[in-house]
């Protein structure tokens, strides 16, 4: 795995308090990973702290998995 | 009027966390107080403060884990959190916890604050400037709005009847206990969690009360003798932090479901100072109106008191109270006890009024007064016995704890043995 999929897979533990091994590719936050819709708004903006990018309100709107996050990320840096 | 008693209790003190533990070292004579610990206080003109005892939960000590999921505890404010941990404990004494709709549409929550999230809105204030509007947590503002302890709990249970909160500074606990009371006396609920929280224990709470004048600062090398009400070396409240909770229940409510119950609320008496934004009139006429107030709505006379839990807060308005009992009590005021347990817990502000009820409870419970701490040398003289240093037995059926706040607000609450 990416080190950027790493570091979006801890924030995506810390934050949410899951298993390491729930947050795979396909895992939905909200449907799998038992976010609410503020929980994604925070992660959003832990993604760009750590990253140092700005994700727009449209575009943070289609980040609904694991895999999208990571796969935004890569495309931003 | 339909009768309302108290069927569970709750508490998080700077003492301990949990009931007996607290009440146990309440009556010891111990203190809370100690150098702040949360965040380095060296440049502030107070330096020390009672803070809950945090540890991971035995003896005693508070363990944020036991009470909310580290996913939600990283959301609120510790306000929430200690009015939480609190609620729940008073839910699971009083052993009501409703499944069906209709019982939990009866059910409803009314836990106060006097400030509310405090640090959070100045670490998010810091934040803003530093970082931007964009780096705002989406969880700031529930975090710290008061209302969301009554929030939390109602979600938690699923309790679906009034949901409120009080902010009145100092008296909050007590009003809430009191407004809650009578939202039962009125059918608009059979059951209310109710009480206050509070957790002003930070760099700013600390820097706003130096401001005001209102707390101890000499008292650095030993703070555990800071909180010293009625003595004439008081110089000053020591901040507290923690919650108390208690379940309000209907009388026959109570009865039928086989509930313990600890004391019932007779008398509830408010008023307003309109006078001072912080201070107390010369004759606090305005507490002695609430005071009257409670008992004339108890259908009792002062001389049926038979203990006093003062507001006395380590203050220059302690000797103003104490006056305003004592014309209160009349002839009756050499057989009253009266203490401030704050010389114990310091100062809780809006959770006071509630944590000194639940000790007024236990002192029917138990037959005997929580003792006033650090009373070396009474400011002074009085008729009254103040419990100095020692708690002191007695037959207590008839308790009254008073309560008064910032902008002149009062309150009183008389409860007595069932």
């Amino acid at each position: 795995m990416s080190d950027i999929a790493e570091r979006v897979k801890k924030i995506v533990v810390e934050h949410l308090s899951v298993e390491e091994d729930k947050v795979t590719e396909n895992a939905s936050f909200i449907d799998d990973l038992g976010a609410d819709s503020l929980d994604t708004v925070e992660l959003v903006m832990a993604f760009e702290e750590e990253f140092g990018i700005e994700i727009p309100d449209d575009a943070a709107e289609t980040i609904q998995t694991f895999g999208d996050a990571v796969k935004f990320i890569k495309d931003a840096q | 009027m339909r009768r309302v008693v108290v069927t569970g209790l709750g508490l998080v003190t700077p003492l301990a966390s949990g009931v007996e533990k607290t009440w146990e070292r309440l009556l010891a004579g111990q203190s809370g107080a100690g150098t702040i610990t949360r965040f380095d206080a060296s440049h502030l003109a107070t330096t020390y403060a009672c803070e809950v005892p945090v540890g991971d939960g035995s003896d005693g000590t508070f363990n944020p884990d036991d009470w909310m999921e580290p996913k939600e505890r990283r959301k609120v404010d510790d306000f929430i959190l200690y009015g939480m941990a609190a609620a729940v404990q008073a839910v699971e004494d009083s052993g009501w916890k409703p499944e069906g709709t209709e019982d939990r549409e009866r059910t409803g929550v009314l836990i106060g604050s006097g400030i509310g999230g405090l640090s959070s809105i100045a670490d998010t204030s810091i934040t803003l400037k530093e970082k931007g509007p964009r780096r705002v947590s989406p969880f700031f503002v529930p975090g710290a709005l008061i209302n969301l302890i009554s929030g939390q709990v109602s979600i938690r249970y699923g309790f679906k009847g009034p949901n409120h909160a009080v902010v009145t500074a100092c008296s909050t606990g007590a009003h809430a206990i009191g407004d809650a009371a009578r939202l039962i006396q009125w059918g608009d609920a059979e059951v209310m969690i109710a009480g206050g929280a509070e957790s002003p224990i930070c760099e700013i709470g600390i820097a706003g009360f130096n401001a005001c004048k209102a707390l101890s600062t000499k008292r650095g090398h030993e703070p555990q003798k800071a909180s010293r009400p009625w003595d004439a070396d008081s110089d000053g409240f020591v901040m507290g932090e923690g919650a108390g909770v208690v379940v309000l229940e209907e009388y026959e409510h109570a009865k039928a479901r086989g509930a313990k119950i600890y004391a019932e609320i007779l008398g509830y008496g408010l008023s307003g100072d309109a006078y001072h934004i912080t201070a107390p009139p010369p004759d606090h006429e305005g507490a002695e109106r609430a005071m009257r107030a409670a008992l004339k709505r108890a259908g009792l006379q002062p001389s049926d008191v038979d203990y006093v839990n003062a507001h006395g807060t380590s203050t220059m308005a302690d000797t103003i109270e104490l006056g305003a009992v004592e014309r209160l009590m009349g002839d009756h005021a050499g057989k009253v006890l009266m203490s401030s347990t704050k010389s114990a817990t310091g100062h809780l502000l809006g959770a006071a009024g509630a944590i000194e009820a639940i000790f007024s409870i236990l002192a029917i419970r138990d037959q005997i007064a929580p003792p006033t701490i650090n009373l070396d040398n009474v400011a002074a003289e009085t008729a009254i016995n103040l419990c100095a240093n020692a708690a002191q037995k007695g037959e207590i059926n008839i308790v009254q704890s008073n309560s008064f706040g910032f902008g002149g607000t009062n309150a009183c609450l008389i409860m007595g043995r069932v």
